[in-house]
């Protein structure tokens, strides 16, 4: 070790955290040695993963300093200086990694955002694969590894860059025992031969931190301990029952009587014979049988992902078994049978209550689907007994872990169910509410003969299960008493007895640390550069393999092409419309011919008297009424004024006005014709002649297809623009560039790049459309049309980009960008009312607004032939709005966490 | 009886629900108080503060008094510009019409040669130019007919039509823009709300709990569809009365019960197709992405944006399939025509047709759906 690494310490002072109301760090200080393995211990909640994320600098310091590897991690410039040198794999296995991506293209991924060339990448990945036995799976997409290699991946994308300091949250959170073990031995490995590195990590499991070299004991935001594993202990077996001494709540565990249900119950209530259960290719559960006696508590034990959970399922009628069978009280499990689910209490894995109701509303509302009789005294009695009382009016999403756990308990046994199913439901919890909750269970257990079937991962839960059943990988391995397991296996502990089950089911890959053999690494200087392309092409490969996003981006711009170009027309033609005709003579029969005659109207049956006009007009049959007086041909005849009564039906403002302009022309025509017939003066005065421009056949077609690219390019881009950089923030990956050297420019341009083209392709198979499929040539240039879609696709791009840095999650980047997108298109661009109309305030909008340009420009080149000097105003506006809209993204998108 | 009582309760659990999300909330209080308002006021959908230019050759009375008539709303004040200039002001989309008075303009109408008058319409502006240019022609007839006829040339015409807008005298296009806006809010309401209650369910794994429990898949959804539609059916009651008629002045021909018995029919197709979506989607994001595509088409085609008429022929038959137009049409003839249920009747049976089959499809999806992911 060298000096240096002795004087460069950690330094954590007086740091205060909170999340709205809730403190997570209270005035947190420490001090911590350098190139040593330190381990923050304490349960859910308390605070370790807001401190290691300060530590590393992915989330943004409140108050108070922390200090790491020579300076302060809150001054920007430090950070990045540093950055290189942090590794950070976060809570939660997998989160930071992609699941759409395969192993290799992870790690390639980490190894580009640090600027690694090509061959140092292939040598530095090859090694980390050896090293993990990760080698045989590099293809395989990284959602459909094991909870112990998606852990093994992550710590292999966290030493790609040869980190100075390793912070690993939750490292082995619901991996099983051995891997578990595995990934110890692996980083004592990577320690031996790197003695500079320091490593802070974070652990729920007490008795891993056994071998660190220091530890933090953590409680509800502060520091109860910090030392020496041996000075924590003290006295004591264990260091668990140490830290509940900490707290000074100490309760002895209680341990169930096993004696007293063998000796009354040798009644099987749940059988399982050969149950299987495959998704696709891939076996969840390989025949699993079991069967359990009344009364007992079975414990059901395997890591995160090894079928424990379906297995469950399947039991519940949740769902069907693919081969074997699941036995209830004898009879086969039928998910329709809604009496035999009466019999049975089920606790999903995750917390499954409406957070949105309170304690007491989710115990009505599920005593009312049971329909029990005495509901008030039964609610009244499971609030007195699983101490739920004091949070009667408190909302279920508001309580703290261990009691949400209680309350799913209370829910499950509400209706006095024989069996109780039980996925996992102490995980996260701490020591003292799972003692608690295991109270409640052996009391349901022995006092009410309630056969209870549980799973879990803690192995401190095991040992108090009546029976144990080890699973691993959709098969169960052993079974039997906790006491007869130790035996068989020769070992002192249960969890020693799983592990020496595991390695005779499967021989572990060895574990070596990997060997890197580099001379001098050498940072390239388009780093930068390097980065945007490492996010461009991830962002690629993960939107072809999205089939709903790819279908959304182009089927959805073709669809709506089509749905908008045909839907808007406004060619109306072949309206239906009805004559009351009083007149009888041959004028009036002249003049609805006139009318028929066009090719705007078709005649109808004729109206015998004007209520029946009114009553027509009503139900939508006709859209015009003409009504002749008794005596327009006798008037006409003598020359003497008369007049036509033209009732439209007014209710669509445009049909209507559109009809009235037909009628007048048709009224004039038939006057002209009138003025020649009689061979009198000449009727016409001067001639008006309307010169339709760009489109001399009035077809609305000519117009709509052109102007719709202008809001498909803005919408479909924007919002996938924006979804994907929400859900980077949903789905926990942008954790990467926080702790990564990526700068806020480089991250948003490398999302950008792939939706770019993607819109390009768009706008040019829009283009394709309107010229195919619509038939309207392109009259203009299409090199500034080409131009222009290119800078409009940008600035829609970059619109999205700004919205997603205002919005936290998915739907509502959707929604939002949806919104804010398509609105102004249609009011202020141009589309429905033309910019040149439009007054003050919206006319600012309208100029402000990119869509406008591309609408003049898109239909200039089409329809109105224009070239470039007609279209050089619009390319130059829209070349503004990408790099602008770019650059306030990146001012309001945050380069830490809160 | 037992599972009646379930699904009463599991639908005031879903309201409970609704009123605890901000989000949702939001979006509804926003759809039937401001977006409706916004899109009635916003855009005049005939012409309105059109732009208009002159290029006066003949700089006679005549032509000036044909430049001085035209007035807002409807036209903007003639611009005068330089003959031969019109074109290219129209090319950079300065003025949607120029109206091109040649020389010599009223020498020859006085000597009875009858010039031409040519007016030069930017046919882009498909709303405005159509019309827009039976305004000018109009106007221009008028203006000349009348200088003739003071100038002793011609006689009166013999017939005069008098041309009457049935239900909507003063040409109004707020109150036909409000309720449009309404029924379209309903539509994306409605299927949005229902949808997202469903996906919320299975995001948050208490669909498990419930299915766990003595309910069948039906019950369920069938809790959603009453208690979103309830919430919907009551907000759009609200907002007729305090939005449309208070707040935006609109009057209503017929009955508001028969509207809102005609949309209560059409909350079973909108409700059950967002069963249908959230079914097919495998998260909130997809459900979002999918809705825009198929909500915005059956607004698009329902006949309230654009007229019926004016679709492609096999497209009119194949938009009778919509519950949107049913539900369009229906709305439109009560609210505008005040049509009584002798009228509407095809459409409400149309609606329930559509939407007991658009409901039966999904709710088998929705069991099997449900079945596939366990």
């Amino acid at each position: 070790m060298s000096v240096e690494a002795d004087t460069e310490t950690f330094r954590v002072a007086a740091v205060t955290h909170r999340y709205r109301r809730h403190t997570a760090l209270d005035a947190v200080s420490l001090d911590l040695p350098n190139g040593q393995l330190v381990g923050f211990i304490g349960p859910d909640g308390v605070g370790k993963s807001t401190l290691l994320g300060l530590i590393t600098g992915a989330k943004k310091l409140q108050s108070g300093s922390i200090e790491v590897l020579g300076g302060s991690i809150d001054d920007a410039s430090h950070r990045r200086r540093v950055c290189p040198a942090i590794a950070f794999m976060p809570q939660g296995l997998g989160r930071n990694l992609y699941s759409e991506l395969s192993v290799r293209e992870n790690l390639e991924f980490f190894s580009r955002l640090f600027g690694q060339d090509e061959q140092e990448r292939d040598i530095r990945i090859s090694a980390l694969l050896m090293a993990t036995g990760l080698a045989p799976f590099e293809d395989r997409l990284m959602g459909k590894l094991s909870g112990g290699m998606k852990q093994k991946l992550g710590l292999c994308c966290a030493l790609i860059h040869d980190p100075k300091l390793l912070v690993l949250d939750e490292p082995t959170t619901g991996v099983d025992p051995l891997s578990r073990r595995q990934f110890w031995a692996l980083i004592d490995a990577i320690r031996q031969d790197n003695p500079c590195l320091s490593i802070l990590v974070s652990t729920a499991y007490m008795e891993e931190a056994q071998s660190f070299d220091w530890i933090v004991a953590m409680d509800a935001g502060r520091v109860i301990f910090q030392g020496r594993p041996d000075t924590l202990r003290g006295k004591n077996d264990d260091l668990e029952t140490a830290y509940r001494q900490l707290r000074a709540t100490e309760q002895p565990r209680p341990i169930p009587d096993h004696s007293v249900v063998r000796k009354h119950y040798a009644e099987p209530v749940i059988v399982a014979c050969g149950l299987t259960r495959r998704f696709g290719d891939f076996t969840a559960v390989d025949s699993v049988d079991f069967s359990i006696n009344r009364g007992e508590i079975f414990g059901f034990l395997g890591s995160n992902g090894c079928g424990k959970s379906t297995t469950m399922k399947m039991l519940t009628g949740l769902l069907p078994a693919s081969a074997g069978e699941a036995l209830l009280f004898g009879n086969p499990v039928d998910a329709r049978d809604c009496e035999m689910r009466r019999e049975i209490g089920y606790m999903s894995q995750a917390f499954s209550l409406y957070g949105e109701l309170t304690v007491y509303q989710n115990l009505e509302l599920h005593a009312r689907v049971f329909t029990i009789a005495d509901r008030a005294a039964r609610i009244e009695q499971l609030t007195e007994r699983f101490g739920l009382k004091a949070h009667d009016k408190t909302l279920a999403a508001a309580l703290p872990l261990g009691i949400k756990q209680r309350l799913s308990l209370a829910v499950a046994v509400i209706h006095r169910p024989r069996v109780l199913i039980l996925d996992e439901p102490t995980s996260g919890v701490d020591p003292e509410a799972r003692d608690a909750f295991w109270d409640l269970l052996i009391e349901l257990s022995r006092e009410e003969d309630v056969t209870i079937f549980v799973s879990t991962h803690f192995m401190a839960e095991a040992e108090r299960c009546d029976r144990v059943s080890f699973m691993h990988a959709g098969r169960v391995l052993a079974e039997g008493t906790p006491g007869e397991l130790i035996a068989a296996e020769d070992t002192d502990s249960l969890e020693e007895a799983f592990i020496s089950i595991l390695k005779a089911a499967e021989s572990p890959a060895p574990v070596v640390a990997p060997k890197v053999d580099l001379h001098a690494t050498t940072r390239k200087a388009a780093a930068g550069l390097s980065r945007v392309l490492a996010y461009a092409r991830r962002e690629s490969v993960e939107v072809l393999r999205d089939p709903v996003r790819l279908a959304f981006a182009f089927l959805g711009s073709a669809l709506l092409m089509l749905v908008f170009c045909f839907g808007i027309t406004l060619d109306i033609d072949e309206l239906d419309f009805a004559v009351l005709d009083l007149s009888q003579g041959p004028e009036s029969r002249a003049y609805s011919a006139e009318i028929a005659g066009s090719r705007y109207f078709r005649p109808t049956a004729h109206l015998t008297d004007a209520a029946e006009g009114r009553d027509r007009l009503i139900g939508g049959d006709v859209s015009l009424v003409v009504e002749l007086p008794p005596d327009f041909g006798r008037k006409l005849r003598a020359g003497e004024a008369t007049e036509v009564l033209a009732t439209v039906d007014g209710a669509i403002p445009f049909k209507g006005e559109t009809v009235e302009g037909y009628v007048a022309g048709l009224h004039q025509t038939f006057l002209d014709a009138l003025a020649r017939d009689d061979g009198a003066q000449q009727s016409e005065i001067a001639r008006i002649e309307p010169r339709f421009r760009y489109n001399q056949n009035f077809e609305s077609i000519a117009a709509m297809a052109p102007a719709m690219p202008a809001i498909l390019l803005i919408m479909l881009p924007a919002v996938l623009t924006a979804v994907s950089v929400a859900r980077e923030r949903e789905l926990g990956s942008v954790i990467n560039f926080y702790v990564t050297p990526t700068t806020r420019l480089e991250f948003l341009i490398g999302k950008q790049i792939p939706y770019l083209v993607i819109a390009y392709a768009n706008f040019v198979l829009l283009a394709w459309m309107t010229i195919v499929v619509f038939g309207v040539p392109l009259k203009g240039n299409p090199i500034p049309l080409a131009i222009g879609a290119l800078l409009y696709v940008w600035a829609t791009t970059s619109y999205g980009l700004l919205i997603a840095t205002m919005t936290s999650s998915q739907v509502a980047a959707t929604f939002a960008t949806a919104i804010a997108s398509v609105v102004p298109t249609i009011q202020f661009s141009g589309l429905l009312q033309p910019v040149s109309t439009l007054e003050g305030g919206a006319q600012m909008i309208g100029s402000l607004w990119p869509s406008s340009y591309f609408l003049h420009l898109n239909v200039g080149a089409f329809t109105k032939g224009l070239g470039w000097e007609a279209l050089a105003p619009d390319l130059l506006a829209l070349a503004c709005f990408g790099p602008v809209l770019t650059a306030i993204a990146v001012l309001s998108l945050r380069a830490q966490e809160k | 009886m037992q599972r009646l009582s379930c699904i009463f309760w599991l639908g005031l659990k879903e309201m409970m629900s609704l009123r605890r999300d901000w989000v949702m909330m939001a979006l509804l209080v926003w759809s039937f108080t401001l977006a409706p308002i916004m899109e009635a006021t916003g855009v005049a959908s005939s012409v309105n503060n059109a732009s208009i230019a002159f290029a006066d050759e003949d700089n006679s009375p005549l032509s000036r008094a044909l430049a001085t008539a035209f007035f807002p709303p409807e036209f903007q004040p003639v611009v005068q510009i330089v003959p031969g200039s019109g074109a290219v002001q129209m090319d950079a989309g300065r003025f949607l019409f120029v109206v091109a008075v040649p020389p010599g303009f009223e020498k020859d109408v006085r000597a009875g040669r009858a010039p031409e008058i040519q007016v030069m319409i930017d046919a882009t502006a498909m709303e405005q130019a159509g019309i827009g240019a039976n305004y000018i022609i109009n106007i221009l007839g008028d203006e000349i007919r009348r200088f003739a006829i003071g100038a002793d040339l011609v006689d009166p015409p013999p017939v005069d039509v008098i041309l009457r807008s049935a239900f909507n005298l003063n040409r109004d296009t707020v109150r036909f823009a409000g309720i449009v806006a309404l029924i379209g809010q309903i539509m994306w309401l409605t299927t949005i709300l229902t949808g997202a209650a469903m996906i919320r369910e299975r995001e948050h794994g208490t669909i498990e709990h419930l299915l766990a429990m003595p309910i069948s898949p039906f019950d369920i959804a069938v809790a959603k569809i009453w208690a979103n539609a309830a919430v919907v059916l009551v907000a759009a009651g609200l907002s007729l009365t305090f939005v449309m008629q208070g707040s935006l002045g609109i009057s209503i021909a017929g009955s508001k019960a028969l509207f809102l018995l005609g949309t209560a029919l059409f909350l079973f197709t909108a409700t059950a197709l967002g069963v249908f979506l959230a079914t097919l989607a495998r998260s909130m994001a997809q459900f979002a992405l999918l809705v825009m595509l198929i909500v915005l088409p059956m607004l698009m085609l329902s006949g309230g944006e654009t007229p019926i008429e004016g679709q492609p022929d096999w497209l009119q038959v194949g938009t009778l399939i919509l519950p949107s137009r049913h539900y369009m049409s229906a709305s439109q003839a009560i609210i505008f025509k005040g049509a009584g249920i002798e009228t509407v009747w095809p459409e409400f049976a149309w609606m329930a047709l559509l939407g007991i089959a658009l409901l039966t499809m999904s709710l088998g999806l929705f069991r099997r759906s449900v079945a596939r992911d366990g």
